[in-house]
């Protein structure tokens, strides 16, 4: 079967939608550019009543909203696919045990993601200085800053102004005030001596423009908004910037597999499958934008292999693919009596959590470097599939009897029902040159491409983070009122920090630097070895604060949109 | 979107889909549905291939007749009517249960046997099948098996079987339209969050800081288009 080429030469060809497609869409478009974005999922806009899965009751699912292999956080979860996707597998050499989380759909991850919008402060673009270890990026936080700025204004993120040197502040929205469970938690940090401040998530707890609603409080963000009242690209940036008369032409259920080059290794297009009719296209374009995520990127730059690019487009450092790095996580839970009993409202609030605590203990010497900050849990939530399992377990602790049956049980459930407080760590690891992802030969998936297969261990750092995390999480569920919850994992089971991958902020397998023989891009995303691709995902992180990634790929993509325009107009493209 | 225009088509939304569901069933009795038509729930966000996924295992039949009417009684035990509310199988837990082992098929043997299990063990007892012992007698036997920790080692497998049973009639009923009125969840509706009810903060000692309380969003201004100077202070 002959590739199909398209007719028509792109300014730019976009290859996936989520946080960094959907911003390249939006600044490449409004600069004029002809634009195709290419998407491997479906067409996906929450405010449509076919796609909507906010305010729906669990009882519309016949599972009751339970999870399943097709979708990983349940029937409501706004990510089509997740931990797996039907006929697109990946594996993991032996004594990996690497998760890869993948949506399938018009804005990608950013449709279910937490919205915990954190900007990088400047200790985390320059660790190396601090604690001699991995590297620092090329940039700083004073060339990111101005963009950070934009994104704030342009997007929308609720937080308070607090002046913590490594939390920089923003264009904040106020934030809403915290639950019940969670002034629960602000006393027990305020006794523990560990700081707790308003969270900062991207949900508009007031309008920003005429397009896009207010929050109306039904605490579904991971369903996506149908006000489009928090982040989604598609929401975001991709509607608006076909409703503002952009040039922008969407392809979904575009599968690419490799980039194009020409003979002398520049960017012709790109090459990918249709789902719909399984043929392979090649489609034009003068610029090529990466944007798949920072795993698929890689594996793309790898399939591309040409007479000019051997090991892979971008890969001359032999990099792409390296430095993969995932945040730590741990987590625990406690029984809060005081919460038992308690008086039923709605307090559905935003999406996630309302307070958090941010890393404080930079100027501390730990047996670890870096840091985590804490997320924090608990509520009346909505029922769904798994809830009233083990409906009296907790008679456990309050001393009466478990198991039974009978009207008793209804009781048991409410006496229960949002009283108990968990909180996660999520922290910064140490990106290893050999954690990585590379092509797997042996196996391709349902279109034919060789997959990948992931290479990735934690070293003692993560593990002595997340002791810390354990020994911090006890400290201050206790001082909450709180009555623990499970055993506290010890060193048997690396102290409960998660599988690598399972935290979803995968990074670093194109990073940034000045040196082409130490990185994949430049400082502006753009790939040493071709200088008309550009990586607008999280690939050139070079290192992951104990930040969430996505308002850095953001600020990072529109940067890079910046400088792609600027070197067209310079004719240096 | 405007937020009122968004909330409207929702609510439209919603109840377009319930007269759809309600409206089709009359007719359905007697007409002639095409085959695929008749297998589709109603929409709820659905994929291609979930759709496809959905329909298939609605054509299927796992548990039998005998097998149902034996959970319907044991539902009933685990979860009965009060004065308030019906009981697990009013709320549609059996059928809950009937999808759930086809849609999950790791409960399929463990049902099976866990039914197979309880029948041997009343005959045994009473030489009839579980279903047709007297209440008394059904709850007997539940009382053997219904107490993690107490159960006598050979009847572990009952233990396990009821287990398993009392979790799916909780989450079935909990996760039903009767459930959630009786739980009294008041969410899942556009609101305006603005604190814990004054009431119930006097209940609990813990408090806002007023410091905290002036960061947060005035719920009078929230339709506002935010503005800020050049700092980033909030003007508005
Ligand atoms: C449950 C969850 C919670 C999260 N919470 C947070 C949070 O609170 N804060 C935060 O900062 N981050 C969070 N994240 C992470 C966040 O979602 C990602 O960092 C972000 O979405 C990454 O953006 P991206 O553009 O790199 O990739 P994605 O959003 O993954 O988008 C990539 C797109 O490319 C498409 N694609 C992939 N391969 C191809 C191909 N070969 N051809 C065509 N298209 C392709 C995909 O289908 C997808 O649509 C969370 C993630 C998850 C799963």
């Amino acid at each position: 079967m002959q590739i199909i080429e398209s007719s028509k030469t792109y300014d730019v060809a976009i290859v996936g939608s989520g946080a960094g497609g959907g911003m390249a869409t939006k600044i490449l478009s409004e600069a004029g550019f002809d634009v195709a974005v290419l998407e491997a999922g479906p067409f996906f806009d929450p405010a449509k009543d076919e796609d909507r899965n906010q305010l729906r009751w669990p009882y519309e699912s016949p599972r009751r909203g339970a999870s399943s292999n097709r979708r990983s956080f349940g029937d409501f979860d706004a990510a089509y696919g997740g931990w797996n996707i039907e006929g697109e597998p990946f594996t993991n050499a032996p004594g990996t045990n690497f998760w890869w989380f993948r949506s399938r759909m018009l804005g990608g991850r950013t449709n279910h993601w937490g919205r915990i919008s954190l900007r990088f402060g400047p200790l985390d673009f320059k660790r190396k200085s601090v604690d001699g270890l991995g590297d620092n990026w090329p940039i700083g936080y004073d060339d990111v800053k101005p963009y950070y700025d934009k994104v704030d204004k342009l997007i929308g993120v609720f937080g308070s102004r607090e002046n913590i040197h490594n939390e920089p502040d923003g264009f904040f929205l106020p934030p809403p005030k915290p639950r019940l469970h969670e002034l629960y938690y602000v006393k027990g940090a305020r006794k523990a001596g560990i700081p707790v401040i308003p969270s900062r998530l991207s949900i508009l707890t007031k309008r920003i423009n005429d397009q896009r609603g207010s929050c109306f409080y039904c605490g579904q963000c991971n369903r996506a908004c149908s006000a489009y009242a928090d982040f989604s690209a598609g929401t975001c940036l991709i509607f608006p910037a076909q409703k503002n008369g952009g040039k922008v032409q969407i392809f979904t259920e575009a599968m690419v597999r490799e980039v194009t080059t020409d003979k002398n290794g520049k960017a012709t297009g790109v090459n990918y499958i249709n789902k719909a009719d399984r043929k392979e296209y090649h489609l034009k374009a003068k610029v090529v934008v990466m944007a798949a995520s920072a795993c698929s990127t890689a594996r793309i730059l790898l399939n591309s292999k040409s007479s000019v690019h051997q090991n892979g487009l971008g890969n001359s450092s032999g990099l792409v693919g390296r430095y993969l790095h995932d945040s730590t996580g741990a987590s625990r839970s406690a029984f809060i009596p005081q919460l038992m009993d308690r008086k039923i409202y709605n307090e559905d609030g935003t999406g996630g959590m309302h307070v958090y605590t941010p890393w404080w203990l930079n100027d501390k010497k730990l047996d670890f470097p870096r840091g985590y900050h804490i997320e924090v849990w608990g509520g009346m939530g909505m029922p769904s599939y798994g809830f009233g399992f083990n409906p009296n377990d907790l008679n456990k602790v309050t001393g009466g009897a478990v198991g039974g049956y009978g009207d008793s049980l209804r009781d048991d459930v409410k006496r229960y029902y949002g009283a108990t407080l968990g909180v996660s760590g999520r922290g910064e690891s140490i990106p290893q040159r050999d954690n990585y992802c590379e092509i797997d030969n042996d196996v391709v998936d349902e279109w034919g491409i060789p997959v990948l297969k992931f290479n990735y261990k934690w070293t003692e750092h993560e593990v002595n983070q997340a002791k810390h995390m354990q020994d911090t999480f006890e400290e201050v569920l206790d001082a909450a009122g709180g009555i623990l919850l499970g055993d506290k994992p010890g060193a048997d089971r690396d102290y409960g920090l998660t599988a690598p991958g399972q935290i979803i902020h995968e990074v670093g397998t194109t990073r940034m630097g000045n040196d082409k023989r130490e990185s994949v891009t430049n400082k502006y995303n753009q790939l040493h070895d071709c200088e008309n691709v550009f990586v607008m995902d999280a690939g050139p992180f070079v290192s992951q604060a104990d930040k969430n990634p996505t308002w850095t790929i953001l600020a990072l993509a529109w940067r890079a949109s910046d400088y792609l325009v600027e070197q067209v107009k310079q004719r240096n493209i | 979107m405007d937020r009122r225009d968004s909330l409207k088509s929702l609510l439209v939304g919603s109840v377009a889909g319930g007269l759809l569901v309600t409206g089709c069933a009359p007719g359905s009795e007697n007409a002639e549905v095409p085959e695929v038509a008749s297998n589709d729930l109603p929409g709820y966000g659905r994929t291609e291939k979930e759709k496809e996924h959905d329909r298939k295992v609605l054509a299927q039949e796992f548990l039998n007749e005998h097998e149902l009417e034996t959970i319907a009684v044991l539902v009933d035990i685990i979860l009965p009517s009060n004065a308030d509310f019906g009981s697990a199988s009013d709320a549609g837990v059996v059928d809950f249960i009937d999808f759930i082992v086809k849609d999950m098929p790791n409960n399929q043997l463990p049902i099976r046997g866990g039914i197979a299990w309880l029948d041997s063990h009343s005959n045994k007892l009473h030489n009839k099948v579980f279903k047709d012992l007297t209440l008394e007698e059904q709850k007997a036997i539940c009382d053997t098996i219904a107490y993690p920790g107490k159960t006598a080692p050979e009847l572990m497998a009952g233990e396990r079987f009821f287990t398993r049973m009392r979790n799916l009639t909780m989450t079935g009923y909990f996760t039903s339209e009767m459930g959630i009125k009786d739980l009294g969840y008041q969410g899942n509706r556009p609101g305006v969050w603005d604190g814990v009810p004054a009431d119930v903060l006097a209940e609990h000692d813990v408090d806002y800081e007023p410091e905290w309380l002036a960061k947060c969003v005035d719920q009078s201004k929230r339709m506002n288009i935010a503005e800020w100077d050049e700092e980033g202070n909030l003007l508005n």
